[in-house]
């Protein structure tokens, strides 16, 4: 394979390394120096480490570039490398039986990559990697060309919204710091990302970060902001560290610092602080409260952090993916980005799709893209062949769209009809073995946690209703109980101070609107997808018992008995429904009801 | 001046004031139970909610501040259900013993629940069990009773400077303590104590000592030091059992915690009723005021012939007024004659 030239691009986001990622880049290294291709073709082969490319579930991917030539593998493991490095690196055939399916082409093909579309191409610690793609020529252009009235007019044209959750315009938070004197002014990106499930942010910082970096240089330059932090979780030491790196090479590239780019007036620079992973820390007021070195509790509004914000200065919270965006906005134009969404949600949403899809993942789709596709044809379809229930976007803040509405589109508006929302992008998909009632009463039990205990519906109201879910999973609870839910839950969200509580009751809400007869079977002691623990009742089919006595002897509690080759029974008094029987026996003789 | 219709009666008030602030102006009643005029706005209690023109969500009227020609609304019978919601919600989490209550009577939350009426709860549930076992001398903290409306916490921090208490835990497990829940070890000062809402903060010599309605207040100014904060003294049966200070005194309520906790002095068996006598023999002889006096300018007088005036030296009291205090050392000065003169706060 002499004279061709061989790249390597080994998935190194927090997926790709937690499925062995630093082992296949070592054991290329090994493989390739002992081959001896590296003698001949060391001056060519690079071997990038890339971030997060979305298709998480089949970690490591591997791509191999030979003469641009790309062959995608997956489940790479250490052990593979040998073969691949001989059979196609040194022979030049690649090994059919490892290369991704239909399946990863299909992922591929619907979506639509703006924010991530650098990641998991180029290498995340290499700021000329980032230039070599067009990196940092919109800081140039802004800096050297453009008053930030310009800037902030481009931003307002594109028509994006913030992506942390609530959908603020962007440019038009830009605008009103921009107006206001001051001082001193603070731009803060906010990368707490505490939604469970949600790995949106961390893979963007992990895959570009300096894309985050580059949408705050131009935050501030067009709001006039000297100062700026990104206030990232402690969890994420992987983006943490690729964030340092990070603006170490903007500062030795004068990207950060005084006398940015040689224009006297210009200095910024950015700062890192480390939360300690609390869900309310992501709101804005709680986050600057952090940052200030208090308590993270969030404070009524007004005044809004763009007139009062980090010690009471003038402040912009944008989230990554937002501020990710920017760069992309600025370099392609505000018209291109707006090409994409419908009328009031415009360019691309991330979301992160898990659940019981086929291909979950890290996606970008155009906004209003029918959740039909980013399901069939994104996610391939519901894992098993089995039927699809609902959808949850919007995490713990969010609620589920049911399977008769998957032709809605997924935009700010849409989803807010249908009683859910965009919120940071979780989108976990249920079928028909999730129970309702549980997934609510799993998202009542975060917002519960994690609430600051500053306001009373929030701090007892979540716990009530969490108190009455739990009655309902345990066959007790009665229509009355319906009732009070819908009452305190619409109660909670008219009186609480931040959006935790305000948003808190959406999963229960939305999952009695539209499950309403799942609540019900509840009351009458039966839970439909057999996921309620006390409601379930273990029993032996005796015709298709074979006595082989494998759940006697896995019966933690001792309830099942019988002789060796006659049906076993279960003693329902002594049972404590941990499923060890119905799950070991091979003839399906045990029945879950 | 910033003009503001609440409830239909028309008003003006200072720019940066609340929607609170405005309606108590004009003399119109919000609930509250976390506000407190001297410490800033909190919001967590959520029972001063009101509907403005405009707004499409309640706010809290203690933390918006009153805008140009706002149109504020503070009762509906939508706000009277949110507020009695959030009052029974803080009921179903409290121990309601009010009859064992040292607060019983004089308690901001109990009158609530008598007004809104809450007598049976949609909400009974759990109930957080806390271990009363703070062993410091002052100050006895029932946790359980706290609704954790932050004016202690806010106290402590503004008025005092201190911050040795704050919130701890997240959700429904969220309490006030001193850090590590070690037993409180600080200033005593108790502000915290002068602002908790409910009985959850009372003082440890308090206990059983008799309800309010039971009690003679007596405004009086504070012995301890030349401050002279102004206090008020709990009276029953000719016992002085607790001391309070009153806002609209010139200390705005605030005391230290010798003016605060240390008056048992003045019922104290040890307490000096006459002026004492040193017999030559050794040992203290009862004597009146003027036999006393007396002798003590009698032998004043004679040290200072026989040894000069520089011979004799006087300090006084930081617990006298300013005019005891010139008065001491005119007398010093003028009568005596020496400058030997100094004052305990000095030392
Ligand atoms: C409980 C709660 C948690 C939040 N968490 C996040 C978060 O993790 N990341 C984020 O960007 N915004 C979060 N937000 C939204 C922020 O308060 C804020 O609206 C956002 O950062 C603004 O940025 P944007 O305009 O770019 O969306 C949260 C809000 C609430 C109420
Ligand atoms: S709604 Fe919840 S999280 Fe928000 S301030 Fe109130 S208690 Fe805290
Ligand atoms: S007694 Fe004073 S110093 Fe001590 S906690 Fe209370 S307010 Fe703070
Ligand atoms: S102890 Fe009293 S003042 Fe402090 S938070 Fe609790 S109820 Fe409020």
């Amino acid at each position: 394979m002499k004279n061709k030239e061989i790249g390597i691009k080994i998935c190194m986001g927090t997926g790709g390394i937690a499925a062995g990622g630093t082992q296949v880049m070592e054991a290329f290294t090994e493989h390739l120096r002992s081959s001896g291709i590296e003698a001949s073709v060391e001056k060519r082969c690079s071997m990038h480490r890339v971030g997060c490319r979305g298709l998480c579930a089949k970690d490591v991917l591997v791509d191999i570039l030979i003469d641009g030539d790309k062959t995608t593998y997956q489940y790479i493991t250490s052990e593979m490398v040998p073969r691949i490095v001989k059979e196609h690196l040194i022979e030049g055939a690649p090994i059919e039986e490892w290369t991704v399916g239909e399946d990863y082409h299909n992922f591929h093909r619907k979506q639509v990559k703006v924010v991530l579309s650098d990641c998991g191409n180029i290498d995340p610690e290499d700021i000329n990697a980032y230039i070599a793609v067009g990196g940092y020529e919109a800081t140039k252009a802004a800096v050297k060309s453009m008053t930030p009235e310009e800037v902030i007019d481009i931003i307002k044209k594109s028509g994006l919204r913030g992506r942390g959750g609530a959908g603020f315009p962007t440019g038009l938070k830009w605008e009103i710091c921009n107006k206001i004197q001051s001082d001193h002014k603070y731009i803060i990106c906010n990368a707490d990302e505490g939604d469970p499930g949600a790995f949106m942010d961390r893979s963007v910082i992990e895959g570009n970060p300096h894309a985050v970096i580059e949408g705050m240089i131009i935050g501030a330059y067009s709001i006039g902001a000297a100062g700026g932090y990104v206030y990232i979780r402690a969890e994420y030491p992987l983006a943490v560290e690729r964030l340092k790196i990070a603006l170490r090479q903007a500062r030795e590239n004068n990207f950060l610092g005084n006398k940015i780019l040689g224009r006297g007036f210009l200095n910024f620079d950015i700062k890192i602080k480390l939360g300690a992973g609390a869900f309310v820390c992501g709101e804005e007021t709680a986050l600057i409260a952090s940052i200030e070195g208090r308590r993270g509790m969030p404070r009524a509004k007004p005044p809004f952090p763009v007139y009062s914000g980090l010690w009471g200065k003038p402040t912009v919270i944008n989230n990554v993916e937002t501020l990710a965006n920017i760069p992309y906005i600025m370099r392609k134009g505000a018209g291109w980005f707006s090409s994409y969404g419908t009328e009031k949600s415009k360019g691309t949403k991330v979301f992160a799709l898990t659940g019981k899809v086929k291909n979950s993942g890290l996606i970008e789709v155009p906004m209003g893209i029918p959740l039909r596709e980013i399901i069939y044809d994104i996610g391939g379809g519901i894992e098993g062949e089995k039927a699809l229930k609902a959808v949850q976007t919007g995490g713990p803040s969010g609620g589920c769209i049911p399977a008769d509405m998957i032709d809605i589109k997924m935009d700010y508006e849409s989803l807010a009809q249908a009683g859910s929302i965009v919120g940071s992008g979780g989108m976990i998909v249920l079928d028909e073995d999730d129970c309702m009632v549980n997934v609510a009463k799993y998202f009542l039990q975060f917002t519960q946690a994690e609430s600051c205990g500053k306001c009373v519906p929030c701090r007892i109201g979540t716990k009530r209703l969490l108190e009455i879910l739990d009655k309902i999973t345990k066959g007790q609870g009665t229509e009355d109980d319906l009732k009070l839910l819908e009452k305190l839950g619409s109660d909670i969200k008219s009186a609480s101070l931040c959006g935790l509580g305000q948003t808190a009751p959406n999963p229960i809400l939305s999952t009695l609107k539209y499950f309403r007869q799942e609540y019900e079977a509840h009351l009458e002691g039966r839970c439909p997808a057999k996921v309620c623990r006390d409601l379930l009742t273990y029993s032996v089919i005796e015709k298709f018992c074979t006595g082989c006595g494998a759940c006697k002897r896995v019966c933690p509690a001792g309830a099942v008995t019988g002789e060796k080759k006659k049906p076993h029974t279960i003693d329902s008094s002594l049972c404590i429904k941990c499923g060890a029987c119905f799950d070991v026996c091979k003839f399906k003789a045990v029945a879950k009801e | 001046m910033i003009k503001v219709l609440i409830d239909g009666k028309a008003g003006a008030v200072k720019e940066g004031a609340t929607v609170l602030e405005a309606a108590r102006m004009l003399n119109i009643p919000i609930p509250t139970l976390c506000h407190h005029p001297k410490l800033s706005p909190f919001g967590g209690c959520r029972l001063c909610i009101v509907e403005i023109k405009g707004i499409p969500r309640p706010v809290t009227s203690c933390t918006t501040p009153v805008t140009e020609g706002m149109e504020v609304t503070t009762s509906t019978p939508a706000l009277e259900d949110l507020r009695k919601t959030v009052l029974e919600l803080i009921l179903s989490d409290h121990p309601n013993d009010c009859m064992l209550c040292e607060r019983a009577g004089d308690c901001t939350l109990q009158e609530l629940a008598y007004f809104y009426d809450v007598k049976e709860n949609r909400f009974a549930g759990e109930r957080r069990i806390y271990e009363k076992k703070d062993g410091n001398p002052f100050i006895e903290r029932d946790m359980e009773k706290c609704i954790l409306c932050g004016r202690c916490v806010n106290a402590c921090e503004e008025i005092q400077g201190v911050s040795a208490i704050d919130f701890a835990y997240r959700g429904f497990k969220s309490k006030i303590c001193p850090p590590y829940e070690h037993d409180l070890n600080c200033e005593f000062c108790g502000q915290c104590v002068a602002v908790c809402p409910t009985g959850a903060l009372t003082g440890k010599g308090w206990s059983h000592k008799g309800r309010q309605k039971d009690i003679k207040e007596v405004d009086t100014t504070c012995p301890y030091c030349g401050t002279g904060c102004g206090i008020t003294l709990h009276v029953k049966r000719n016992e002085v059992v607790r001391v309070t200070s009153k806002e609209s005194g010139w200390n705005e309520g605030w005391l230290c915690a010798k003016g605060r906790f240390g008056y048992s002095f003045i019922g104290s068996p040890e307490r000096l009723r006459t002026p004492l006598i040193k017999e030559a023999a050794g040992g203290f002889r009862e004597a009146s005021w003027d036999e006393a006096l007396e002798y003590a300018a009698k032998r004043l007088k004679e040290i200072k012939e026989k040894h000069g005036p520089d011979s004799i030296g006087g300090l006084s009291s930081a617990r006298c007024t300013n005019e005891d205090n010139y008065l001491f050392q005119k007398f010093m000065r003028a009568a005596i004659g020496t400058n030997n003169v100094d004052h305990c706060a000095r030392l």
